[in-house]
């Protein structure tokens, strides 16, 4: 075991995915001479030169396409695009073409790339750099969509999803770069179906995923000092859902609340309250509750900011109101 | 029959078979419209007549390993690219035997064979394809190059500066073949663009371009060659503008209220199918008897195809969530 931080963690993953795989390289904006918008392509310049560690100009819709279709022809790029606000001028060619090209194809074409993003707020960085629309990609057929919450997930996703054959967006929440904790020196490829329980527990199940885990978890411990045995899911994989294992989870404890840091209307939460609806209605012993994003681009002030987005509080508001108390 | 400044030795074989090809394109799309008003074909159907010359001259220099990105009006790339006509007939049906397997119709063809992507029915969007494409096989080491078929209106798109930029600052193999056919749908070209002059955009990105008068199939061969001969070198990318025009409507649903029957008249009499069958006379390299071959070997082709069509399966409804992504992982 060896203490690192989540943004190691990513780094790692590139680094040993480019030594492993000679088809594998990085581009995006600044990933190369800058040393990475968040620092995690640092040093890899060096390590792989220009050719495999590729700047790109500012033109999201260009370089994403231009992966896209080096995947197509035998490449393994990973994109980086900056934030996924700016991943909206990149959205024409990961719908149109990444999502589709399998089927429109009769399944001639396949693309094998892989997008990464930084997602979230926290960081007083405004409506355009704040936003989560990862629940908006995984409305869409013909990508998977992965959100890494963990340091076993940062390190180990990135080869996983490599090894897919079709696209896969990696949305990284940025308050999480920093993050520190031990990890295995072996810490390796992870599975990226499976949602992941973090915290087992009987009376309520508190669903979630990316930058709200640690929040959920902080949460389940207040709860438990109040008598509340909180399990805590890591969706880990936003498209495809793992039915399997939220159903069984909301089964056992009766009760469940989806913490999403997405707006609350058309949401990822939505979605999973919907399943769980659908799944498992005449198991519940309570409406399905949800915590979300206030309705409202997300603000500078850092007070406001923090009002907008999931908090501790409101989640342990939320499981407790679900138990009735 | 040559553009300014270009000498190309034709010998009677190609010359024919320059004219062979661009009547199979003109004679099945014919056929389609046919086709189009007896609901056989549905969804949107855009037709390339009067534009054969450019997917013909371009598609006689590229090889085997070459790519190919084409847009929604790309029945004629197909066929020149050397996708059965049967399966782009069966692909216009919606039959499971087309070349997408029914699940692209007539603006998304696609074949791996050939290495033909689409039939792309995003203005610019194939773009950033060619960009990627390209880029694949430089880092890999192949000779081959990308050549990226789009409608001037894409020129309007942001998708065209950023993958301009991107292939000139990478010096990628692309050869951009921009088809001028002045009406992005329905919009004349300068109420639409700024710059009219496409070519002199493309200089912009410190890209070699050149326009070539795409009504005429041996002057469009030969700009390419030349130009894809330079792209094979190493030069980086290269641009060429084809000045045409397209005699029908923009799609089957357009009247077409833009432009004057003078104007259709004019381009018409400037047909190059007529231009080169002219040519071929002038020259005695069409012998009596040549175009009528030709002709009947087409209509046997075409007929073949719509018999082929019509003949072929749907894909089974069961099938419908195949190819959305590769089967589940267990």
């Amino acid at each position: 075991m060896s203490v690192t931080t989540y943004r190691e963690a990513v780094r790692a993953a590139i680094r040993e995915a480019m030594q492993k795989d000679e088809r594998v390289f990085l581009m995006g904006e600044d990933v190369g001479h800058y040393g990475g918008c968040y620092a995690v392509s640092k040093g890899l310049l060096e390590e792989f030169g220009p050719e495999r560690i590729r700047d790109t100009p500012l033109s999201e819709s260009a370089f994403t396409g231009a992966g896209i279709a080096a995947a197509m022809a035998g490449m393994r790029p990973i994109v980086e695009v900056m934030t996924v606000n700016f991943s909206l001028l990149a959205l024409d060619q990961i719908m149109n073409t990444a999502a589709t090209i399998r089927h429109m194809s009769g399944g001639q074409f396949r693309c094998p790339v892989v997008i990464r993003m930084a997602t979230g707020a926290g960081r007083q960085l405004a409506a355009q750099h704040s936003h989560s629309l990862e629940g908006w990609y995984a409305h869409i057929p013909g990508i998977r969509v992965l959100a890494p919450a963990t340091l076993e997930d940062a390190r180990g996703m990135l080869w996983t999803a490599l090894d897919d054959p079709d696209p896969v967006l990696i949305f990284e929440n940025a308050l999480l770069y920093n993050m520190e904790g031990e990890l295995a020196d072996d810490a390796g490829a992870v599975d990226i179906d499976r949602a992941a329980i973090r915290r087992e527990g009987h009376d309520i199940t508190l669903l979630t995923y990316g930058g709200s885990l640690g929040k959920t978890l902080a949460a389940a411990e207040q709860l438990e000092g109040d008598g509340i045995s909180a399990e805590v899911i890591d969706l880990r994989t936003l498209r495809p859902l793992d039915e399997g294992t939220i159903l069984a989870s909301v089964a056992r404890t009766r009760r469940a609340i989806v913490v999403d840091e997405g707006w609350r209307t058309g949401s990822l939460a939505a979605e999973v309250s919907a399943r769980i609806m659908e799944g498992a209605f005449w198991e519940l012993d309570a409406p399905v509750g949800r915590v979300c994003s206030a309705e409202v681009p997300i603000p500078y002030a850092q007070h406001l900011e923090a009002a907008a987005i999931p908090q501790v509080p409101g989640i342990v508001a939320a499981a407790r109101a679900a138990m009735g108390r | 029959m040559t553009g300014a400044g270009t000498k190309v030795h034709l010998t009677r074989e190609h010359g024919l078979a320059l004219l062979a090809q661009m009547l199979r394109i003109r004679r099945f799309e014919e056929r389609c419209a046919e086709l189009y008003t007896q609901e056989k074909i549905r969804g949107f159907l855009h037709l390339y007549i009067g534009e054969e010359a450019v997917a013909t001259g371009v598609m006689e220099t590229l090889t085997p390993e070459d790519r190919i990105v084409a847009t929604y009006r790309e029945h004629g790339h197909a066929l020149a690219r050397g996708i059965s006509m049967n399966a782009v007939m069966a692909e216009m049906y919606g039959k499971a035997a087309g070349c997408s397997r029914g699940r692209g119709g007539s603006m998304h063809l696609f074949d791996r064979e050939t290495n033909f992507y689409g039939g792309n029915a995003i203005v610019g969007g194939g773009l950033p394809m060619a960009v990627g494409l390209a880029l694949a096989d430089r880092m890999q080491d192949r000779a081959a190059l990308t050549c990226c078929f789009f409608g001037e209106g894409a020129a309007a798109e942001g998708e065209f500066h950023e993958s301009m930029n991107l292939a000139a600052l990478w010096k990628l193999p692309v050869l951009f073949v921009c088809e001028n056919n002045l009406y992005a749908m329905g919009t004349r070209l300068d109420l639409s663009e700024a710059e009219t002059d496409i070519a002199a955009k493309a200089r912009g990105y410190a890209m070699p371009a050149e326009a070539v008068d795409g009504m005429d199939v041996v002057a469009v061969e030969a700009a390419a060659r030349r130009l894809g001969t330079e792209i094979r070198e190493g030069g980086g990318p290269r641009f060429l503008e084809c000045r045409t025009y397209r005699f029908r409507a923009h799609s089957m649903f357009d009247p077409q209220l833009y432009r004057t029957k003078e104007e259709v008249e004019a381009w018409t009499e400037r047909d190059p199918i007529a231009r080169l069958r002219a040519w071929l006379e002038e020259v005695r390299y069409l012998h009596a008897g040549d175009l009528d071959r030709i002709e009947a070997e087409t209509a046997d082709e075409v007929e073949a195809a719509v018999a082929f069509a019509e003949a072929a399966e749907w894909e089974p409804v069961e099938d419908l969530m195949t190819d959305v992504g590769a089967e589940a992982r267990t």
